[in-house]
């Protein structure tokens, strides 16, 4: 019997550990959501990322609708080139939609917005969305506006 | 000074000594493992190294996410970014205090049991008359607890990061009133599966190898008298934690830092 006990415990203990391990795998990393959907390959060229990271969010209208896989520089052009994996079920974004860099909040992470188009035709996969807009640079704000404002004074 | 020397380069020769004393010890000992009939052996040290520490780890992973989820809070309300609270405890958890304060307090608990344990079989000769009627005590009494170590430290740890997010969600959410879905959304982002997690357990083992070789190694070597036992129980804790603190730093610069 006390053996009997003892086994049980151990038992319960075994499967209290896995069972940790099940939450941080699926509730604290949230492990299923990037390896359920199926996704299509889109990519964009931007003048400047400021920032953006592999698996950041791509979003429409503030719904995530996919990841970046990938990002490097196009060495003929220099300009850097975001490829970003859509899930399947967003298959109808025309190829005229327009790709920009945002940021959430004011020291937040970057994330790409896509912004649809007008053209009846949609984006499949190996696409390159031609309408894109940088990331906001804080520091070629500031310059910007400094010669503006000795552009006036002149 | 030549005197000074002399001393040094025995000590020197006495460390190297002990070390491939413990290096071979633990060789022997896990190559004695595979039997089937010893898994009973096995269980009742899972029970008595794991199970009974469980209370301590869950107890204090509880409150030490709670003091983070605490601390946290009061600093990011300050930047208005309370949001990320989930990402800082979760990280936090996962990558060092998991790992570490899990091996620490397994040092305390269940190591100085296991050298206090092994120390006395040897201070009282059962060890030796174990080997006068042909039972290898590195495969009876030894294997077993070093195996046990190795299963269940990384499972405490498991269990340790989670319960402690537990507590800082029941400090960060239900007392304090930060956002919920932003809480978890922010952790999901930021934490990821190979990086953290995996890392974290990887982390355990190492620990786990250290802290029981250690504890076993130090029972098995203690002097057969009770100020050896004492005397040995003291290292264990100390050496194991310094070897756990040493360890995480060496771990965490290859892991995550750009040394």
């Amino acid at each position: 019997m006390r053996m009997r006990t003892m086994e049980l415990s151990v038992g319960a203990f075994m499967i209290a550990g896995f069972a940790a391990l099940a939450f941080l795998a699926i509730r604290v990393s949230g492990l299923s959501i990037d390896t359920a959907e199926e996704t299509y390959r889109v990519t964009a060229n931007f003048e400047n990322i400021g920032g953006l990271t592999v698996r950041a969010k791509v979003t429409m209208a503030g719904v995530v609708i996919g990841r970046v896989s990938d990002i490097y520089l196009d060495k003929d052009d220099y300009v850097a080139v975001v490829e970003m994996d859509i899930f399947n079920k967003y298959d109808n974004l025309s190829i005229d939609s327009t790709a920009s860099i945002l940021t959430a909040g004011v020291l937040g992470e970057k994330y790409i917005g896509i912004m649809v188009g007008a053209e009846e035709e949609f984006l499949v996969d190996g696409d390159e969305i031609d309408d894109t807009q940088s990331a906001l640079v804080l520091e070629d704000l500031v310059s910007k506006f400094l010669f503006n404002s000795v552009a006036e004074d002149e | 000074m030549i005197e000074r020397v002399r001393r040094v380069g025995s000590q020197g020769v006495q460390f190297l000594e002990s070390f491939g004393a413990s290096g071979l010890f633990l060789f022997h000992s896990l190559w004695a493992w595979p039997r089937a009939s010893s898994f009973p052996l096995l269980v009742r040290q899972i029970y008595s190294v794991g199970v009974l520490s469980l209370i301590i780890i869950v107890v204090s992973g509880l409150f030490i996410g709670m003091v983070l989820a605490l601390q946290g809070y009061n600093i990011l309300t300050r930047y208005g970014s309370e949001q990320a609270l989930g990402q800082l405890v979760s990280l936090t958890l996962l990558r060092e205090l998991g790992p570490v304060v899990a091996s620490l307090l397994f040092a305390g608990r269940a190591g100085s049991a296991l050298t206090a344990e092994i120390g006395l079989m040897k201070a009282t000769e059962q060890l030796a008359s174990m080997e006068m009627i042909g039972v290898d005590p590195l495969r009876r009494i030894v294997s077993p607890r070093l195996w046990a170590g190795f299963i269940c430290l990384p499972l405490l740890a498991l269990i340790f990061s989670t319960v402690g997010i537990w507590g800082a969600q029941l400090v960060g959410v239900d007392w304090l009133g930060v956002y919920d879905g932003s809480f978890w959304a922010n952790m999901q982002d930021s934490v990821e599966f190979r990086e953290d997690v995996l890392n974290g357990i990887i982390k355990s083992m190492v620990f786990a190898v250290a802290v029981t070789w250690i504890a076993v190694f130090q029972g098995y070597d203690t002097v057969p008298t009770s100020e050896g036992i004492s005397r040995a129980t003291t290292r264990t804790v100390v050496y194991a934690s310094l070897a756990v603190l040493g360890l995480d730093f060496i771990l965490t610069a290859v892991m995550f830092g750009d040394l």
